[in-house]
């Protein structure tokens, strides 16, 4: 059976809005990062820039943003097409690998992401 | 001759469906598509459809007519038919119960979910509940739904989630009653809509509004209800 226990805040309005705010911020960074990558970098220059705080926990907002927003409208894909309704008995089964599975992938680019930043 | 290729399925008899290809003639007229289907059914009566008014009041005959859904007895074939060819098919989505005739429970069944009554506990007034021009004005575009399902069934959210997703018809019903001035368990209702199937699984594509016969428009009806869950949770 589809059910919402694995949404991302069992309120379809709190997915919806999640969706939207992350939405916003990882086109801001993508926006600024982009520009700061067509004016021109060098080694120097970008490892100045992420040695900033600031740019750390942007970054950092952006990939929370990411994994957040991966895993609603994954949510969104998997209740729609990986049902015992679609696919029958094995539907469910499949549904709860692929989350499990998506799950596990965000974690890893979240810790990642962070050793990276904080070069630790 | 029109050549018009029909849905056919009788579970007592036939192992599956299967579609049929029947010539009718027109006389160059530029007829409704009911008009063609009674003309088939009067060469075969087992052919089988729903059908009542004949004018697009009872929302009884909506069928998939040349891959859109839509009322027969309203849809002029010069609307669909291309290259002189009209495919007749069930609304997609529900189960078959024989050639045309759809079995419409989950349709009846998310209706149902959005309590599409009045309620008011308040002491009824000695006459009527008054309502101001203004607030009649809102219900306009609302209350003229006519259960035909055309919407529903052309929601690709709907095929996926009928038992979940309230889908266009049940949610514009819903907004009928959320804005109604005259109505008082708007608290109640938007409880019931939170969560992250019956609004949220529309993504807005509008297949809904692209079909109804009577011009309605779900798809702003239920940004209404998702700016009123918004402002409820703010
Ligand atoms: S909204 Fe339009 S298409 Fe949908 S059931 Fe009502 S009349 Fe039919
Ligand atoms: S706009 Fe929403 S309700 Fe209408 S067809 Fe699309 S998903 Fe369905
Ligand atoms: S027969 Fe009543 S709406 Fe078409």
């Amino acid at each position: 059976m589809v059910t919402a226990i694995t949404s991302m805040g069992r309120s379809g309005l709190h997915d919806w809005l999640m969706q939207r705010v992350s939405a916003v911020i990882i086109l801001a960074y993508v926006l600024y990062v982009g520009g700061v990558v067509a004016s021109g970098v060098d080694y120097a220059s970008w490892k100045a820039l992420y040695s900033q705080t600031w740019m750390r926990i942007f970054s950092l907002l952006a990939l929370l943003s990411f994994g957040a927003h991966a895993w609603v409208g994954l949510w969104s894909v998997f209740t729609d097409y990986l049902t015992e309704r679609m696919l029958g008995a094995v539907g469910d089964k499949l549904r709860f690998l692929a989350q499990a599975l998506s799950a596990v992938i965000m974690f890893t680019y979240i810790v990642w992401g962070i050793q990276i930043l904080w070069g630790l | 001759m029109l050549q018009v290729s029909i849905y056919r399925y009788n579970p007592e008899s036939d192992a599956e469906p299967y579609m049929q290809d029947v010539q009718v003639d027109t006389g160059g007229k530029d007829l409704m598509v009911l008009d063609v289907m009674e003309m088939i059914k009067a060469q075969d009566t087992s052919f089988v459809y729903r059908r009542s008014c004949r004018e697009g009041v009872c929302g009884s005959d909506g069928v998939n007519i040349n891959g859109l859904n839509g009322l027969a007895c309203i849809t002029p074939l010069s609307d669909r038919v291309r290259d002189n060819k009209l495919v007749l098919r069930p609304l997609p989505g529900l189960p078959v119960i024989r050639d045309l005739v759809v079995d419409m429970s989950m349709f009846y069944a998310q209706y149902e979910k959005v309590q599409p009554y009045l309620q008011n506990d308040t002491p009824a007034p000695a006459i009527e509940r008054l309502q101001s021009p203004e607030e009649r004005e809102k219900l306009d575009g609302l209350y003229e739904c006519i259960l035909c399902a055309c919407c529903s069934t052309s929601c690709p959210s709907f095929w996926w989630n009928p038992d979940r997703f309230i889908g266009p018809a049940g949610l514009l019903q819903a907004y009928r009653f959320l804005a109604d001035s005259r109505d008082t368990a708007t608290e109640e209702r938007l409880a019931k809509l939170d969560d992250p199937f019956s609004v949220f699984r529309c993504h807005g594509i509008q297949a809904c509004v692209n079909v109804c016969p009577k011009g309605l428009n779900p798809t702003r009806a239920i940004g209404h209800i998702r700016n009123m869950l918004l402002t409820r949770a703010t």
